[in-house]
């Protein structure tokens, strides 16, 4: 596990000024996001939450470089976010797994694409294993996308973006599209992950357990168009995190219970 | 009892519909002179099929040899429209500028009946042979590059995303996503073309002549020797649904 440790630790590790983003439409420019201002710390767990089409996954796939800022600066470890780069591993929702290639070869694909040019096929295939060990496949390596479940899909796409060794770790809905009880396994399975490779994680969720259980800080966002971050919750439970400890804790209800009041309260959605 | 449920469900409705078109044709056979009945045709097919390979004259050799070189005329068109059809559907949907300027060519040239372009075939090659697989090579061309463009066009998003934040070079992305991707659609535009191109063969080798199943045909007809073309007509067809099949089964391995 030890090598999964980042190895430089910078103050700011993903830092957002006055971010905004804007769509070209036929009606004009859609303000998406406007006045996003985040510092994310090396090791922390943040995750994004807010009502659909607030823009949480438009400002995930800004930090992922899948789309560029129309205003702004984003920097991860104090260099430009250009594009999409293996400094930032990405878990989409839909796991995105290439159903043509085996576990094995679609964890392959992106050790092959970081370290392919300074280390051995055996070096290669030693990391890839290790990534899907990490996860707790080892058994359905040579398996087929189409051959496991969908949370075993999910777990390959987390060992595809650690096995990259990002800076950071970036969930797009990770478990949105699993049932509750294959969720909060995957849940408990990525907070020992994470404890154990200290990474740094983005996670976008609409989940208030999830966040509660999971982060460190909780961002969360006004209503859109031209939403931004309207409270940042720190959530200063102890870790390691137990979700039945956590069940009759009495601080964690009241951390559950700020989420809540900002989405139904101060953020409620007009009935559509 | 699993044997009679199969046995009612997929085997006795297509014996009964062969069984009730042999008695149809049977029927009509019956008082008509000029057209063979299956009996007839049956015993002809059998002293055909016993000796495919002779050859006595150029234009007189066993059915085995007339299947063979059509199969082999459909085999070398049809691949060099392989050659050239699928990395150009790859560009065609690829990118879109190039798309836009072929289209209204291939809208336009794609239904003319392949054996328009037979005398310019003969014009150029100045010989039989090399017109019949040009034909073929235009009736098999279009079906290839409209069915691989579309397949690179219908690549999911999520594939290219998953490329991108990879960062995989345009040979991986092509090797390792869109190859891949575009195989089943591929196999489609295969299927149909090898379809056309054993359609047209036997048109193709009646205008032609030489050794080959359409021109055989032809020749039976001159000799008003009515069960072989029967029997022709039976042969074309169960070999086109061999080759169907083959593809079928082909297409099944690469479904995702």
């Amino acid at each position: 596990m030890k090598s999964f440790a980042p190895t430089n630790a910078m103050k700011k590790y993903v830092q957002i000024e006055n971010v905004q983003m804007s769509f070209a439409t036929k009606q004009g420019a859609f303000v998406a996001l406007k006045d996003i201002d985040l510092k994310i710390d090396p090791g922390e767990f943040i995750t994004l939450i807010g009502h659909s089409g607030c823009g949480k996954s438009t400002l995930l796939n800004l930090i992922a470089g899948l789309l560029m800022p129309t205003d702004g600066v984003m920097l991860c470890a104090d260099r430009e976010i250009a594009g999409p780069g293996p400094d930032r591993g990405v878990v989409f929702q839909n796991h995105s797994l290439l159903p043509w290639l085996t576990c094995f070869d679609n964890v392959h694909l992106a050790v092959e694409r970081v370290f392919g040019a300074t280390e051995s096929n055996a070096q290669l295939n030693q990391r890839t294993s290790e990534a899907l060990a990490l996860v707790h496949l080892t058994h359905a390596e040579h398996k087929y996308p189409h051959e496991i479940s969908g949370g075993m899909k999910q777990r390959v796409g987390i060992a595809r973006a650690l096995s990259m060794q990002p800076k950071v770790l970036l969930m797009d809905e990770p478990f949105g599209a699993l049932d509750a009880l294959t969720r909060a396994h995957l849940q408990d399975e990525l907070m020992k992950i994470v404890a154990a490779t200290n990474s740094t994680v983005v996670m976008v969720t609409h989940d208030v357990d999830e966040a509660v259980l999971l982060s460190d800080r909780i961002v969360m966002m006004t209503n859109g168009p031209a939403a931004t971050i309207g409270e940042i919750l720190t959530v200063d439970l102890p870790k390691p995190r137990n979700r039945l400890a956590l069940a009759n804790d009495v601080h964690y209800h009241r951390l559950r219970g700020a989420v809540l009041e900002f989405l139904y309260q101060k953020q409620a959605k007009q009935a559509a | 009892m699993k044997f009679r449920k199969y046995f009612a469900d997929n085997l006795l409705p297509p014996l009964l519909g062969l069984g009730l078109f042999i008695l149809l044709w049977a029927m009509l056979s019956q008082g008509n002179e000029t057209l063979p009945g299956p009996i007839k045709t049956w015993h002809s097919a059998v002293a055909l099929f016993s000796d495919p390979f002779y050859q006595k004259t150029p234009n007189d050799q066993g059915i085995g040899w007339n299947i063979l070189n059509s199969l082999g005329r459909v085999g070398i068109g049809f691949g060099l429209a392989a050659l050239i059809g699928i990395p150009l559907g790859f560009m065609i949907g690829r990118f879109d500028f190039l798309n836009k300027m072929t289209a209204p060519i291939v809208s336009m040239l794609r239904p003319v009946s392949p054996l328009a372009w037979l005398p310019i075939g003969l014009l150029v090659f100045k010989a039989a042979n090399p017109a019949a697989i040009w034909v073929i090579f235009i009736s098999s061309i279009w079906p290839m590059i409209i069915n691989t463009a579309m397949g690179v066009r219908q690549l999911p998003q999520d594939y290219l995303n998953v490329a991108r934040v990879l960062n995989l070079s345009e040979w991986k992305v092509f090797t390792k996503i869109l190859f891949p991707a575009t195989l089943p659609y591929m196999l489609t535009g295969i299927r149909l073309a090898i379809g056309t191109a054993w359609l047209v063969i036997v048109a193709a080798e009646m205008l032609t002549g030489g050794v080959g199943i359409g021109f055989w045909v032809w020749d039976e007809w001159n000799n008003l020797n009515v069960e072989h073309i029967i029997i022709a007509i039976f042969t074309v067809g169960i070999i086109g649904l061999l080759l169907e099949t083959m593809l079928i089964q082909l297409a099944k391995r690469f479904k995702y």
